[in-house]
């Protein structure tokens, strides 16, 4: 639009308004490009560089990579984010999608349902860790709660045991997240065309079939966007961690972003850090930027 | 469109509990209480002595109701070597959130109404670079930031966490006014520059007045993620000047001393009273404009 001005009459005025717009875009596109990008690119160098308690920038070519793909504890990691990561999805996905389906049947107050299923996404991940991490106390919380009610041989002690901890963050999780999801596939029931349905139902096919094989096919783009949104808080967990376990017991809850964590600020070794912060990045850029291209491609049908 | 819908639209109106009905309501109420029990166990936890706790069941409602944990954890618990409890962190936490929320809300709204109405060559590469911003693990930036914070002499520092903030929040306000104002007719933009209003007139008179919806939510979101944030927090400003996520942290993992669970659960309950405050009040716009497609992805 900006290209409607009159290429004669060029006035101071005219050239202003003709470069205002780009020189209010101009900030932030300096700070997105200094301190994304610029800093993507410094990250990168640090992880070929030497660099252990301070930063040296003498080429150490793939000496980092090579100590990061043979540490033990970054295996747990990445072991951990994968358990985690897909249970963290799939379960979220099937909570949020069934949620939303019980919300869509004209229900009587569906409004306070939805904020009651979607407040936990209002809290800080530390505060569900502090809350979760106390709920699941294997001496005082849900487990004496059994015990007290009469349940003796009840027994729930994963927040301690190494190998069933990170179920425990999965649970917190999903009990975070789920909300949120509900909400996505909701507006994507809203969406929905009701004509099919009508005509299904005047052929008498029963309303599990009509879900099954009109309504949810057609919320493909939601899963989609669910997924992508789940899988990229997934990669980012760091705080519930954190809150929850702080990692252990041991390193039996370690994440990339723990362990990307603890070897920056505890281990000063930036180096080893910095290669897991870029396996990171190129995991998720992996999956966002072919779902971000066609997303901003659709506009044109 | 939901089938329940159609097929009471289309069968008769009277309302008839079936078993379906019943054992739908069932479920959504079985989903309620487990959605609702964190918060209610933290809630009574935080008003029940200590001894109380320790033979108690967790379930039960306090026998002897006391006000005692909330003020330890608002005025003297120990957080490190500090016993003023978490209320100057709760101040750090608002020094931080406000200007990080006004300005970045600022940039975004700027950059979505010239990403939509003056567009130009090459509009769609400079909005994906900006998007991408959304999405990075910001395990990428740590080490770098740590560095460009400490020559600008922001570490420890609330402005430095407010630097962080709006840098690393401009990509989602960008995206909730771009994709807002993309939905605002463009005739209205063309005839006031046929008027000859200008640059900023045509953003302050025509468009920003019909923004309110789009303020709301991205009002909610950037104060619900700079509230919570906790990863910038522990890294940039880890001491007097750590917001109230890392004192949380730090309370409640402290391992010093017997757990007073009661005070934990209290320190919480103060971090997410202002967020919950704000979704409960205002969670409804945020829904709405959820559900009317401006905030997609």
């Amino acid at each position: 639009m900006s290209d409607t001005a009159s290429p004669h009459g060029k006035g101071v005025r005219e050239r202003l308004q003709h470069w205002l717009p780009k020189l209010v875009l101009s900030p932030s596109c300096v700070l997105i490009l200094f301190f994304v990008y610029g800093f993507i690119a410094w990250t990168s160098y640090i992880s070929f560089s030497d660099s252990g308690m301070m930063p040296d920038y003498a080429w150490a070519g793939l000496r980092q990579w090579s100590r990061l793909w043979s540490s033990w504890t970054w295996g747990i990691a990445l072991h951990n984010i994968w358990v985690f990561g897909l249970l963290y999805i799939v379960s979220c996905t099937v909570l949020g999608l069934l949620l939303a389906i019980l919300l869509d049947q004209r229900i009587r107050a569906e409004g306070a349902l939805r904020t009651i299923y979607l407040y936990p996404m209002a809290l800080s991940f530390i505060v569900t860790g502090t809350a979760w991490q106390w709920f699941l106390n294997p001496g005082l919380g849900l487990e004496k709660t059994m015990h007290d009610l009469g349940w003796e041989s009840f027994s729930f002690n994963w927040l301690i045991d190494a190998n069933m901890a990170i179920y425990t963050v999965v649970i917190a999780a999903v009990w975070q997240a789920t909300g949120f999801v509900m909400a996505m596939f909701l507006a994507g029931l809203r969406g929905i065309d009701g004509e099919m349905i009508k005509a299904a139902q005047i052929d008498g096919a029963p309303a599990w079939k009509i879900y099954a094989r009109i309504i949810i096919p057609q919320l493909r783009p939601v899963f989609l966007s669910a997924i992508v949104v789940l899988a990229h808080l997934a990669i980012k967990s760091f705080d519930l961690i954190v809150a929850m376990t702080g990692g252990g017991p041991g390193n039996a809850t370690a994440v990339p972003a723990t362990f990307m964590y603890s070897y920056a600020f505890s281990r000063n070794e930036m180096g080893i850090a910095a290669a897991s912060a870029v396996f990171m990045l190129a995991v998720i850029a992996a999956l966002i930027i072919p779902y971000l291209y066609s997303e901003l491609r659709e506009p044109r049908s | 469109m939901s089938v329940a819908t159609s097929a009471r639209a289309a069968s008769s109106p009277g309302r008839r509990i079936t078993l379906g009905r019943a054992i739908l309501y069932a479920l959504l109420l079985f989903f309620a209480v487990l959605y609702l029990l964190p918060l209610y166990v933290m809630l009574t936890t935080s008003f029940k002595p200590l001894a109380e706790i320790h033979q108690g069941n967790m379930l039960a409602l306090p026998e002897q109701w006391t006000f005692a944990p909330w003020r330890e954890a608002w005025g003297s618990a120990c957080i490190g070597l500090e016993c003023s409890g978490v209320h100057g962190y709760f101040f750090n936490s608002i020094k931080i959130v406000v200007p990080a929320v006004l300005i970045s809300g600022l940039l975004g709204a700027f950059n979505g109404y010239v990403l939509t109405k003056w567009k130009f060559r090459g509009h769609k590469i400079v909005f994906g670079l900006i998007l991408f911003s959304c999405f990075i693990p910001f395990q990428i930036i740590l080490l770098p930031m740590a560095r460009v914070l400490g020559i600008l002499h922001l570490a420890n520092s609330t402005s430095g966490l407010v630097l962080v903030h709006i840098v690393y929040g401009i990509g989602f306000t960008t995206l909730f006014f771009r994709n807002y104002y993309a939905n605002f007719p463009d005739e209205l933009v063309r005839a006031a520059q046929l008027d000859g209003a200008g640059f900023f007139t045509i953003f302050f008179r025509i468009l920003l007045p019909a923004s309110v919806p789009i303020i709301v939510v991205t009002i909610i979101w950037q104060f619900t993620n700079v509230w919570n944030d906790f990863l910038f927090g522990v890294s940039f400003a880890s001491g007097d000047s750590a917001p109230i996520t890392v004192a949380l942290n730090n309370l409640v993992n402290s391992s010093t001393g017997v757990k007073a669970y009661n005070v934990n659960m209290a320190a919480a309950m103060v971090a997410a009273v202002p967020t919950l405050l704000v979704y409960i009040l205002a969670g409804k716009y945020f829904l709405r404009g959820l559900m009317s497609g401006s905030v997609k992805g």
